[in-house]
């Protein structure tokens, strides 16, 4: 079932658009943002909402990125992979975070703390290699400041 | 036509059309995998690259794809540039990266387009060195199979299934290289026409599941062109068996009907052929008995006289025509209900003398306002359904042709055209799948449906007669002016609601609008049983009470079907002598005294009338077996030695039928002297069939009735469209060789699309409406109108006789609008003849005071509905 | 740094970093290129005539001119309605980074241009598409966009004009496809991003079956001051043929890595010796991406071409987005190239097979020659794969795009991959 409040903000968003179903990305980013992942309950929910079926919305949400069908932990670590990072030292940071956090990529600490994800390049390679845990970008990073930036994502 | 260089060489084309459909159509070997004649172009596959050249003196020229490229006059293309061959040839290769080595074990191995291409394209080496992704195939139920790791990302699937045929459950997921075709989850899918996917589906992902119990090669299979058993529309399929088993039923394109597309009933419902309960033997007083002593008893009593004989809507015109002839036409009575056969016949007359022109299937789908009163038609008559869909494109499609927008360009069609949709308005007593593409829905009791028809005819024509208190119904003048709008307007209505005033409102509404108009029938040779005359049913019942008869033949008829379980109870009883014909057991194969096999249309010749009026001969794809014979051949006088004798004898008897004999070629025809070969050339195993019963191999059976022979030797050309047992073509061994037997790929078979149509319009001479309009419906108080129900599975009589049908089989209910009932409660329906136990569905669609009955499989009788009766909460 | 010339789309940014208002874009001058369009009467084809004339082109990374682009939509009462402006925001392009500075910095700035150029075609309703993760960007277009609304800048009845204008952020799903013109559009509309065949164009064609126009940030940005100074005004700023200004960057180990807003045509060694500080202590230059991930390298002795739309013709490379990917000596180019690939064979949509099936075999291949499997032959396969990804083989330009990068490092950097194969490894490792 949706809640309330995330009806609400879907409602917003569909203003915005002259079919219902254009608004089905903003509604399973919204359902993220709040319950931080995409279950199959949610992709049915969302499609009784939408007037859609359970197939169709799925079949959009697992084209995208940023939509996790999976369960993830409390915060979500995206280190870049992209180019401009790798040349900068991105296997070090992977490596460092590997074993700061025991895991691999598409994996979560066994506290559900962190899930760990690669992502395509964030834009900001002059301030390379970078990684965003949930909406925050964190940019030049090293091993010695990667702990201290990930110390606040209890 | 457009003249476009190929290889340098001028060829025609349609200008209208893409490079890809000119070259094919001119035989030109070029390979493709996601264009489909029916669907048109995206550009997904890039199989079917061109190199195309500015003009004479461009020596380089570049890469284009075919199915992209209109076919514009003077264009210049090379197939055979070497870049274009090594870039097709490189397409191949990128989808056979990962594709499994899977040809030995894979049902589509002999008919997979996949396997014609990378064999036309050249390529042969593997030079990939990496795993194979995979995937965790699903379960889409009963009919269709699923193996993804075969799948070459070629999107016809999903583009067939949820943008033409409008299924909502089969999509894509994920991306790359990675991309899934199925369900959000295991489960049935639930769209009518799902079984079109194993022949859409260009290699092995989308199987025949019925063929994969007892699979064998297409190159190993015997066929025969055939009709489908399983509703009035007559699409035209090929039937496989081997060995003496039906294994599939294939598509059989038809230009006109059914084109490249057949309804999951009519693709699977074929298994009640096989069912082991199927009569081989004949039996005399319950004892398996002999042909001659079987035969001898027959003869006697037609000896004896007092015989009458039932026909049967669902048995050949040849089988009625028997039987008549043997009995005499005075004792010859139809073997539908009375008021069934009124219905029939009354859809007949009209279109026979109107000035109105019954629409073929095709002519359906390009009708751009339709309105259809009192027909659940994906249910009823699937394939018109599938029709219907697409015409709501037409209107909206004069949008698209002014942005200059080449037709065949689906998604930039699909862009342009958004959700626009034509006029289709959808009169029925409950909701339907059609009506997710309606503008409006009217759910109402048949008299109300009727008057709605009534209503519309007048806002078209103040000449025909208004509907007293509904004078201007907001309604029935939107559905007036769309049809006036419109440039192919078209009724549809039929024998569904069981109502006269339902069809002669269809029919003012087409005379008003000068609309084409269709009407559906209840089973595949209804109009040819009605022609095929008759007494009506009661009276022979009335005669065997009366003591007039002393035998009664029955031909392939159930007659619980079409009587009160009481009536027929006494009139079999009363009866001295019952002698049946019948494929399966049913209650009345139960009260014969002589019960005779006879032989399905798998083992059968003989011809069907649609209910578009069009004549179409099914041949039999193998001899029957055991003491099984055609039911013509059980009852025929003794002269007649074959299906002509049988069919010269009709025309003279009938000579309004006389034209059916065209529906195909005689006995007689040959192609350079050699028959028709029902087998592939490659068809083996036909010495090993039988070693197991004795090991030299039987003299090959001769066909008396048909051009076509029982073997893989005869004529290696292409047969006229009537005769067409298998579509093939050298380096085309899947069904896309069809494109080699029509004139222009996606247009009619060469020499003319098998079938002939019997009713021809009359010229308008002083049309008179009909008049005799219904007062409006009211409710009762404590009783409700029961109207009939129809399931695509479930309604059927043969079809519920295969497995797969049978599990998808909806379980008989009544669909009511009541705060009485809940979802799923049981009720107990009771009417004159007795109480019935259903489960409730609410349907918030549905009028007060009319509840609606699944019919056909339930014990509730179509005779019975509508009727008024009592429901009440089961204790 | 050095040289006197106009920097209009930066010079009101502040050095730290936070937002420049809308009080204060308007001080700086904001705003008065929609007032200027709107108060003197100027009809939708003259706004589209000087931008046309300005010779300002798409900066996303085609180079299509703008002002000819916005003449192909249909004018007039017959026109479907509504037309659409999208704003391309999707900036994934990896080694790109500009259009983030632009719409953290100055969001007001993109949208006046959004406001003049929806004029311009006769727009009833614009989107910003906006790459899911530019957070911050996000957060301050939303405040800029209701700044906007609450003095009536957009909407109904802008400035008593009679033009009205809705103006939405959306956010994306995430997938580099979502920054093809035609991909996006699918986006917006809730779908896959799967691009779409031209034609028909967005102009005839767009979202929703309507008539629409895709500009790319940069290119809305400058369109308040083509209005405001002039197309002559535009044109001088560059120093090639091409106009205006252009921001420029520089990732990789450079002293100085950045983002400058420069003349068009601004020599590739200027940016990356006098801006970016050249190369860092200890490595040296090997090669670099003019442009983002899909341009060709370019080597030493290109380096005095010009950074505009045509001039790197001659290195066969291109401008692309203006952010260039340097390679230093240190890197190792076969790993790099690996990376490239692998981001490209990741975000195929699945739609055509050269790329979906081409990229992911590429991508393995590279990915076993880094970890010193690669094979004889190899070289053969991935250069035969670049020809099986050229513009027209492929259903849209991402493989064309990924085919860049690959078949310039097997033409500069030919040894570097044999020896990989060779020595069964990575000499870098």
């Amino acid at each position: 079932m949706l809640t309330a409040e995330e009806i609400r903000e879907i409602e917003i968003e569909a203003e915005h658009y002259p079919k219902r179903e254009a608004v089905c990305i903003d509604a399973l980013k919204i359902v993220q943002r709040h319950r931080g992942w995409v279950s199959d309950e949610s992709v049915r929910d969302i499609a009784e909402h939408l007037g859609m079926s359970a197939t169709d919305v799925d079949s959009i949400a697992t084209f995208y990125n940023l939509i996790f069908r999976k369960p993830v932990g409390r915060h979500v670590v995206m280190v870049c992979d992209s180019v401009s990072c790798w040349i900068m030292g991105y296997e070090r940071i992977r490596a460092h975070l590997r074993e700061r956090l025991g895991i691999e990529h598409g994996q979560t600490t066994s506290d559900d703390r962190f899930t760990m994800l690669p992502i395509v390049c964030l834009g900001c390679c002059d301030h390379a290699p970078a990684m965003m845990v949930d909406s925050d970008l964190h940019t030049d990073l090293n091993p010695q400041n990667i702990d201290s930036a990930l110390e606040k994502y209890k | 036509m457009a003249i476009v260089y190929v290889n340098d060489k001028p060829c025609e084309m349609n200008p209208e059309q893409n490079l890809l459909h000119g070259c094919l159509s001119n035989g030109f070997k070029l390979p493709y995998f996601c264009w489909h004649p029916a669907l048109g172009s995206v550009g997904a596959c890039r199989q079917c690259a061109v190199k195309q050249f500015r003009d004479e003196n461009d020596s380089h020229g570049k890469i284009v794809m075919s199915c992209m490229t209109p076919a514009a006059e003077g264009t210049r293309i090379s197939i055979a540039d070497p870049e274009a061959v090594a870039f097709r040839a490189g397409i191949i290769e990128g989808l056979m990266l990962n594709h499994p080595h899977d040809c030995p074990v894979c049902d589509e191995g002999g008919e997979c387009h996949l396997q014609d291409m990378t064999v036309m394209t050249g390529h042969d080496y593997r030079r990939y060195e990496f795993e194979k992704r995979t995937f965790r195939n699903q379960n889409l139920g009963p009919l269709v199979n699923h193996e993804m790791n075969r799948c070459i990302q070629c999107y016809r699937c999903v583009r067939y299934y949820h943008d033409y045929a409008g299924g909502n459950d089969l999509n894509a997921f994920a991306l790359r290289d990675r991309l899934f075709f199925g369900r959000a989850e295991d489960g049935v899918l639930e769209n009518e026409f799902s079984g079109n996917l194993v022949e859409i589906c260009p290699t092995g992902v989308f199987t025949d599941k019925t063929l994969k119990q007892h699979y064998a090669r297409k190159w190993d299979q015997q066929f025969a062109p055939s009709v489908c058993v399983h509703c009035a529309l007559g699409c035209n399929t090929d039937a496989g068996e081997r060995y003496g088993t039906l294994r599939r039923i294939v598509n059989r394109y038809n230009h006109e009907v059914n084109g490249y597309f057949l309804c999951d009933r009519g693709r699977f419902g074929y298994e009640f052929v096989n069912n082991q309960r199927r009569f081989r033997q004949p039996v005399l007083k319950r004892q398996v008995t002999s042909v001659a002593s079987a035969r001898r008893y027959l003869d006697e009593k037609i000896a004896q006289g007092r015989v009458i004989g039932i026909g049967s809507p669902r048995a050949s015109l040849e089988a009625n025509f028997s039987l008549r002839t043997v009995v005499g036409a005075d004792h010859f009575y139809c073997g539908m209900a009375d008021h069934e056969g009124k219905l029939v016949r009354l859809t007949i007359e009209i279109l026979g003398s109107g000035p109105m022109r019954t629409p073929t299937l095709r002519e359906i789908e390009e009708s751009d306002a339709v309105f259809i009163l009192g027909e659940d038609l994906t249910n009823v008559a699937p394939r018109m359904a599938l029709s219907v869909r697409q015409s709501v494109r037409q209107q909206p499609m004069e949008a698209v042709k002014k942005l200059k927008i080449p037709l065949w360009l689906d998604f930039g069609v699909r862009d342009a055209m958004q959700d626009a949709k034509g006029p289709l308005y959808i009169a029925t007593p409950h909701g339907t799948r059609l009506d997710d593409v309606a503008t409006a829905t009217f759910h109402a009791a048949p008299d109300d449906l009727a008057r709605l028809g009534f209503a519309v005819a007048h806002a078209l024509d103040s000449s025909a007669p208004a509907v007293p208190q509904a004078d201007d119904w907001p309604l029935a003048n939107e559905i007036a002016r769309a049809l006036k709008g419109a440039k192919k307007p078209l009724v549809i209505s039929g024998t569904s609601c069981s109502s006269e005033a339902v069809i002669q409102a269809a029919a003012n509404v087409a005379m008003a609008a000068d609309a084409a108009l269709s009407f559906t029938a209840p089973e595949c040779n209804s109009i040819g049983a009605a022609l095929t005359g008759g007494n009506p049913l009661s009276a022979a019942f009335q005669a065997v009470r009366d003591g007039y008869v002393d035998t009664v033949i029955i031909l392939e008829n159930d007659l619980y079907r079409r009587a009160p379980h009481a009536e027929v109870d006494s009139v079999l009883k009363a009866a001295p002598h019952v002698i049946v014909l019948d494929h399966l057991p049913n209650p009345t194969t139960e009260k014969a005294e002589l019960l005779l096999p006879a032989g399905t249309f798998a083992e059968s010749d003989g011809t069907f009338i649609s209910s578009e009026g069009r004549a179409q001969r099914f041949f039999k794809v193998c001899m029957p077996e055991d003491e099984v014979l055609a039911s013509w051949r059980w009852l025929k006088p003794d002269h007649w030695q074959n299906l002509d004798d049988v069919l010269r004898a009709m025309a003279e008897a009938l000579p309004e039928l006389a034209a059916i004999r065209d529906a195909a070629p005689s006995s007689k025809f040959r192609i350079a002297g050699a028959k028709i070969p029902r087998s592939p050339h490659r068809e083996s195993g036909r010495t090993a069939a039988l070693v197991h019963i004795n090991i030299s191999e039987p003299k090959t059976p001769e066909d008396l009735d048909s051009a076509l022979s029982f073997s893989m030797e005869g004529t290696p050309d292409q047969p006229p469209a009537a005769l067409i047992p298998f579509f093939w073509s050298p380096s085309w061994n899947s069904i896309q060789a069809v494109n080699t037997y029509q004139k222009e790929v996606g247009g009619p078979l060469r020499g003319g699309d098998a079938g002939v149509r019997l009713f021809k319009p009359s010229p308008k001479n002083g049309q008179t409406y009909f008049s005799a309009i219904p007062a409006a419906f009211q409710p009762r108080e404590s009783e409700w109108l029961l109207v009939p129900m129809y399931h695509i599975f479930g309604s059927d009589e043969l079809s519920l006789h295969a497995p797969a049908i049978r599990e998808l089989a909806v379980m008989p209910h009544v669909a009511i609008n009541s705060d009485e009932f809940a979802e799923d409660m049981e009720v107990e329906v009771t009417l004159a003849d007795g109480t019935f136990r259903f489960p409730v569905r609410i349907h918030r669609e549905m009028p007060a005071g009319v509840a609606a009955v699944s019919v056909g499989s339930s014990p509730l009788l179509a005779v019975q509905v509508p009727g008024w009766g009592k429901i009440a909460r089961a204790k | 740094m050095t040289g006197n010339f106009d920097k209009p789309l930066t010079e009101r940014m502040h050095p730290d970093g936070s937002v420049v208002s809308l009080r204060a874009y308007e001080l700086a001058g904001g705003y008065q290129a929609i007032r200027k369009v709107l108060r003197t009467g100027m009809t939708p084809m003259a706004v589209t005539e000087e931008v046309k004339e300005a010779n300002l082109r798409g900066r996303g990374g085609a180079g299509f001119q703008t002002g000819v682009k916005w003449s192909f939509v249909p004018r007039g009462k017959d026109v479907p309605n509504p037309t659409y402006l999208v704003v391309n925001g999707d900036e994934m392009e990896p080694g790109t980074f500009k259009d983030r500075l632009l719409m953290e910095r100055d969001p007001h700035q993109l949208l006046e241009g959004a406001m003049v150029a929806g004029f311009a075609i006769e727009a009833d309703i614009a989107y910003i598409f906006l790459r899911g993760e530019y957070t911050l960007a996000a957060e301050r277009l939303a405040r800029a966009i209701a700044e906007a609304y609450e003095r009536q800048y957009l909407g109904k009845n802008i400035f008593g004009s009679g033009y009205s204008l809705e103006l939405y952020l959306h956010l994306s799903g995430g997938r580099y496809i979502c920054g093809e013109e035609t991909g996006l559009l699918n986006a917006l509309e809730g779908k896959r991003a799967n691009p779409r065949s031209k034609p028909p164009f967005p102009p005839s064609v767009g979202l929703f079956g309507k008539p629409t126009i895709v500009n790319n940030v940069e290119t809305i940005c400058c369109v308040p001051h083509i209005i405001n100074r002039g197309a002559t005004w535009f044109q001088g700023l560059g120093r090639t043929k091409d106009g205006g200004t252009k921001l420029f960057g520089v990732s990789g180990k450079v002293k100085h890595p950045g983002l400058w807003e420069l003349p068009m045509g601004t020599t590739v060694r200027e940016i990356l010796e006098e801006h970016a500080g050249g190369m860092r202590d200890g490595v040296k230059f090997r090669g670099l991406l003019p442009g983002g991930a899909s341009t060709d390298f370019i080597v030493e002795e290109h380096l005095d071409l010009a950074m505009d739309f045509a001039s790197l013709g001659k290195a066969a490379s291109r401008m692309g987005t203006g952010t260039m990917i340097v390679l230093d000596d240190h890197t190792c180019p076969v790993g790099m190239t690996s990376n490239l690939t692998h981001f490209f064979a990741r975000e195929s949509c699945g739609f055509c097979t050269p790329c979906w099936s081409g990229l992911g075999w590429a991508d393995r291949t590279l990915k076993a020659m880094e970890e010193g499997r690669g094979r004889p032959g190899d070289l053969d396969k991935l250069e035969f794969q670049t020809k099986m990804w050229a513009p027209g083989n492929t259903f849209c330009a991402l493989a064309p795009g990924a085919a860049e990068p690959v078949q310039s490092a097997l033409k500069h950097f030919r040894e570097d991959f044999e020896r990989h194969i060779r020595e069964h490894g990575c000499p870098w490792s």
